[in-house]
Parts: structure tokens; C-alpha cells; sequence
């Protein structure tokens, strides 16, 4: 009898520093904040809306949106980014054309305008914000991956 | 009938037995003041977010999607209800609209719109009415607020500098002609441009038949 309980008080013993241990090592998005407490919310940050083009990352990366979107309707009754991009809309407003890969169907046939399926254009493409990541991101494209290889190799190829 | 009519018009012609021509004058200035101002308060009354959004039909449909939009929260506070763009700010412009807004009485006693479903059919119209009367009077209710004047283009962003002075200095379009849908939800866009041209549907439903 004597013994289970000193096992029981081992185990909560262990527990309760377990717990403890990982309220200290594990950072979560809510900080040091009490479960019952709201945590101060994090500065909204902004839209870039410079309406410079920025850099694909990778050949196949969707292009980011330069400007602000806000309130932009894309439903089915009307998608408010093609009275700027559709084939139509360039002439006027001078900006960049929705890609023709967009007209293609998934039989492979190109359609008239953009096919349903790529429809919604926020699926892929985003607007960027001024906000400092959660998480570091080491990516690299694949220029510095040659380059660095080619410096390995001494320069040949 | 007709002798009630030829009493009257003689009581009319005859000067006044029993009052005195003060009392006439001052009691036609005070019933004037009276029945003017009423008419007016009453016009402005009619003229308010609060009326507009007693009916179901506006508060459920129209009144709902301006709500998240710039005209209504934004960060100076400044809000424009619905008379500011639906009902010009002028009293001549202000009253024969009032008139055109019978066939919105009609409307209402009649439900043309009194469901979400008949709402939805007819919206393609109603928006068409909107964006007509606006391409004709140049976006007048607009430029009540916005004047391309007081415009410093210098604080827009590029894009929007570039647009409006391509387009909107040049007086080549007007507001309306670009921000459509800026406070209420776009009806089926295709089916407007499908209305738009009978000719070249009729002709293609021609080619298709064959």
C-alpha cells in the first residue's frame, strides 16, 4: 500500500513537471498568454500595392498580385479581376493578360475564355503583406542551387 | 356639381366680408410656412438610410452587401447612406426622381421584389437602371463627394493614377463606367452581355442551328 502510493506521487509528480517543461519549450501563436486571457492581437499587416511585378520564386509559381484586392467579387455572376486581365480588358487598363494556359480545359481543349476550373484566381494567386514571417524560410531558387554547385565543382562544369 | 364649382369660384372672386386682409395675409404666410415645411420634412424623411432600410427588400438584399464595403466602414468614418447616390442632392434633379420612385411604391405594394429568389431575377435590371441613370447624368451622385478637381493623384497608387488620367480627366468615361459593384453585389455579367447584343446572339443561334 505504502509503495503504490509513492508510484502515484512519482507519476503526477512527473507529470506536472512534464507539463511544466513544455509550457516552457513550446511556442505556441498565444505566447505566454493564460488560457482564460485574450491574447493582445497581432497588427494587421498591409497589402503591398506598389504594382511592381515581383520575381517567381520557381518557373511554375502562380504570379503574386502587386496591388490590394480588396472586396474583389469572383463568384458566378461576375469575377471582378477579369474586367482587368481578361483578353478583352488588356487594351483598356494595360494589365498583364490571364495566361492562355487558363483556357484550357481538362479534356485539353482550349475554350473560348477561361475555363471554370481556373475560375477563381485567389485559389493560386495571392497579394503579399509587409508581415515578418513566424518561421524562418531558407528557400532557395534553383540559380543559387547551380551556382553552388558550380563553386563546388572548382568552377567547371 | 357644377353649382358647387360656380359657388365656390364666386367666393373666390369676391374680396373677403368677414376677415380682415391682415389676417388673410399673415394666416396664407403661416399656413405656407406650415404646409411648405411639412412637404419638405416629409420629402426628407423619405430620404433617410432608416426608411430606405424599413422594407425588407432593401435591408435584406441590397442594405446587407453595402455593409462591408468602403461606403460604409472605412477609416475616416465617413459614410455614405443610400439617398447620397440613389437620389440626386438638387431639388429640381431630387423631385423628379422622387416621381420615378412611384413605380418603386408599385413595386413594393405589388412584391415584385418581395422575395430573395424574385430579388436575385430582377437584380441585372434594377442594376441597369442604376448604371444608365448614372452614365447619363455623369455620375452625378459621385461627384458629389468625389470631384475630379479636389483629386490629388499623387496619393493613388500608380495604377489608379495612370486610369483616372487616361480616362476620367479626359472625360472619355465616368465613374460608373469602371466601378461598377464598388457598394452592391454584381448581377450575372453574362447574361449582360448577352442582352447587350440580341443581334450577334440571334446571329450565332443562326450558325448553331444549322
Amino acid at each position: 500500500m505504502k509503495r503504490q502510493t509513492a508510484l502515484i506521487a512519482a507519476i503526477l509528480a512527473a507529470a506536472i513537471g512534464g507539463a511544466a517543461l513544455a509550457q516552457q519549450s513550446v511556442a505556441t501563436l498565444r505566447g505566454g498568454t493564460p488560457l482564460a486571457d485574450n491574447a493582445d492581437p497581432m497588427v494587421i499587416p498591409k497589402v503591398v500595392n506598389t504594382d511592381l511585378r515581383q520575381v517567381r520564386n520557381y518557373p511554375e509559381q502562380p504570379p503574386l498580385i502587386p496591388h490590394k484586392i480588396d472586396g474583389y467579387q469572383i463568384d458566378l455572376n461576375a469575377n471582378k479581376c477579369l474586367t482587368c486581365h481578361s483578353r478583352e480588358a488588356i487594351e483598356i487598363s494595360q494589365a498583364p493578360m490571364v495566361s492562355i494556359t487558363h483556357f484550357m480545359s481538362r479534356d485539353n481543349q482550349f475554350l473560348a475564355s477561361v475555363t471554370p476550373r481556373r475560375y477563381f484566381c485567389n485559389q493560386c494567386h495571392v497579394v503579399q503583406t509587409e508581415a515578418r514571417p513566424l518561421v524562418e524560410n531558407g528557400f532557395v531558387d534553383i540559380d543559387s542551387v547551380l551556382e553552388y554547385v558550380k563553386n563546388q565543382q572548382g568552377g567547371s562544369d | 356639381m357644377l353649382g358647387f364649382l360656380r359657388r365656390t369660384w364666386g367666393a373666390v372672386r369676391r374680396p373677403s366680408v368677414h376677415y380682415s386682409l391682415g389676417f388673410l395675409t399673415m394666416g396664407g404666410f403661416v399656413m405656407g410656412v406650415v404646409f411648405w415645411g411639412g412637404f419638405n420634412t416629409a420629402l426628407e424623411l423619405t430620404n433617410t438610410e432608416t426608411f430606405c432600410t424599413g422594407c425588407h427588400e432593401m435591408r435584406d438584399n441590397v442594405f446587407v452587401e453595402l455593409q462591408p464595403t468602403i461606403h460604409y466602414t472605412n477609416r475616416s468614418g465617413v459614410r455614405a447612406t443610400c439617398p447620397d447616390c440613389h437620389v440626386p442632392h438638387e431639388w429640381t434633379n431630387k423631385i423628379a426622381r422622387k416621381m420615378q420612385a412611384s413605380k418603386e411604391v408599385w413595386g413594393k405594394i405589388f412584391g415584385t421584389i418581395n422575395t430573395r429568389e424574385k430579388f436575385l431575377e430582377k437584380r441585372l435590371e434594377l442594376a441597369q437602371h442604376e448604371w444608365a441613370r448614372l452614365e447619363a447624368n455623369d455620375s452625378l451622385e459621385c461627384r458629389n463627394c468625389h470631384s475630379a478637381e479636389s483629386m490629388d493623384i499623387t496619393r493613388q497608387s500608380t495604377r489608379a493614377a495612370e486610369a483616372h488620367e487616361r480616362f476620367l480627366f479626359t472625360g472619355e468615361k465616368t465613374c460608373i463606367s469602371c466601378h461598377k459593384g464598388i457598394a452592391h453585389q454584381l448581377p450575372d455579367l453574362g447574361q449582360a452581355s448577352l442582352m447587350a447584343a440580341p443581334e450577334a446572339v440571334a446571329e450565332l443561334s443562326g450558325y448553331l442551328d444549322q
